[in-house]
């Protein structure tokens, strides 16, 4: 099982959002680092589109990993 | 207000379907006619006779040459849409001309863009080279929907509704049952949703089709760039099976499943489909099977979409949804389209 696909959008604002495995939850990752986890994805957009406000970046930003060639 | 963009490429056909002929096609709800000049090209302008509006894709209006005479009373018109002739007088009105459209022909589609024709830029074309490249073999066609495109669009983000709507043909209990990634770029105008299940039921349009049995791998990559163009990369292989760090992949079968979904009217939809594949490509039993399956798959959401664009029109506005983690990738799509059908009216009423 691949928890969650690698990055594949390399732009400066894209909004990531995993489904956490094997749980009802949605974890938001916006441009900015900031995470925050939902349960309703209509407050996980309303959340991401707010940045920057109440967006505070994670403590250890995942490193960017190699993309895969579309 | 509209919900169409505009300012955007629309596919308006697939270039087989445009030949030296006059042809008719409501895009955005305008009129449009079509032909292919001598030469080859594409031409697309109004449907309209510029005099008392008779059609021109209509009997007995013609094609002599490169030219359109309109059937009601002689109009005649260039490959340009200028009117190069009136009956009656030598004087042609200098403001007589149909309006024109771009167009640009490029993998096995006619893309036509709606709007204002000095923004057109071309290399802002979504490419699909697969349609139309050496080592794929593609199967494809279009169904009338008479529905919204935004439903088409909600559709086509979620692929977990191929469990319940598409059942015994490309959905199996994993689509429903795995997690999502979904990507969003504002900027570039993309929604990306993969779902890679790496354990699954092989349905019968895949087992059919690449002969693999009982459990495989199988990744569904969704690439959207609202407003037309839908791609879902599908990845079917072995189980444990991944590609090689270079990208080659010899071990699985590749499809790309591609819709153009073109607004007809406010109220219904152009659904283009087409199915790609990298493997058995002389094989027309499987080119046979592939479009069968993915045309009964097709028409099964346009049942649905139909049905379900009655139930909403005569809904009020602003009628109640519940939205769960499913829709992550549909919700980001009707944003962006939302700003797109917006940005045109910010432009025409400044
Ligand atoms: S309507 Fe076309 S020539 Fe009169
Ligand atoms: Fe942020």
């Amino acid at each position: 099982m691949i928890p969650e696909a690698p990055p594949v959008l390399n732009g400066d604002r894209v909004y990531r959002i995993h489904w956490v495995l094997g749980t009802d939850r949605l974890r938001a990752v916006c441009h900015c680092s900031a995470e925050r986890e939902f349960e309703d994805p209509v407050e996980l957009w309303e959340w991401l589109l707010g940045h920057p406000a109440g967006h505070v970046p994670a403590p250890a930003p995942v490193p960017p990993r190699e993309l895969a060639a579309v | 207000m509209s919900a169409i963009p505009r300012n955007q490429w629309y596919v308006a056909a697939y270039g087989r379907e445009i030949s030296h002929e006059l042809f008719s096609r409501t895009l955005c709800d305008e009129p449009i006619l079509f032909w292919r000049t001598e030469a080859g090209s594409v031409t697309a302008t109004s449907d309209r006779c510029v005099h008392r509006r008779f059609p021109l894709s209509q009997a007995p209006s013609r094609l002599v040459g490169d030219q359109v005479v309109c059937g009601y009373h002689g109009f005649t018109y260039g490959a340009d849409g200028k009117c190069v002739a009136v009956p009656g007088q030598t004087r042609v009105p200098r403001t007589a001309r149909l309006t024109s459209y771009p167009v640009v022909e490029q993998d096995s589609f006619v893309w036509v863009w709606i709007g204002d024709p000095a923004l057109a830029d071309a290399s802002r074309i979504p490419r699909v080279p697969y349609l139309d490249a050496a080592g794929w073999t593609t199967v494809s066609g279009r169904e009338p929907l008479a529905a919204r495109f935004s439903l088409l669009v909600d559709n086509l983000l979620d692929l977990s509704h191929e469990t319940y709507l598409h059942g015994g043909y490309i959905g199996t209990p994993e689509v429903a049952n795995t997690p999502i990634t979904t990507e969003v770029d504002d900027e570039a105008g993309v929604i990306y949703v993969s779902r890679h299940m790496d354990d699954a039921e092989c349905p019968p349009f895949y087992s059919r089709s690449t002969g693999l049995e009982g459990r495989i791998a199988r990744w569904q990559d969704i690439e959207y760039t609202p407003p037309c163009l839908y791609k879902l990369h599908s990845r079917i292989a072995p189980v444990g099976s991944v590609p090689n760090p270079d990208g080659t992949d010899p071990d699985a079968f590749h499809v790309e499943v591609v819709y153009a979904i073109t607004p007809e009217t406010e109220n219904s939809t152009h659904d283009f489909w087409a199915v790609a594949r990298d493997f058995a490509l002389e094989d027309a039993e499987v080119s046979a099977f592939l479009a069968e399956n993915n045309r009964t798959v097709v028409l099964q959401d346009v049942e649905a979409l139909d049905v379900l664009e009655k139930i909403i029109a005569t809904e009020p506005e602003g009628y109640q949804e519940l939205s769960i983690n499913i829709d992550t990738g549909g919700l980001a799509a009707r944003r962006m389209l939302a700003r797109m059908a917006g940005a045109r009216d910010e432009a025409t009423t400044r």
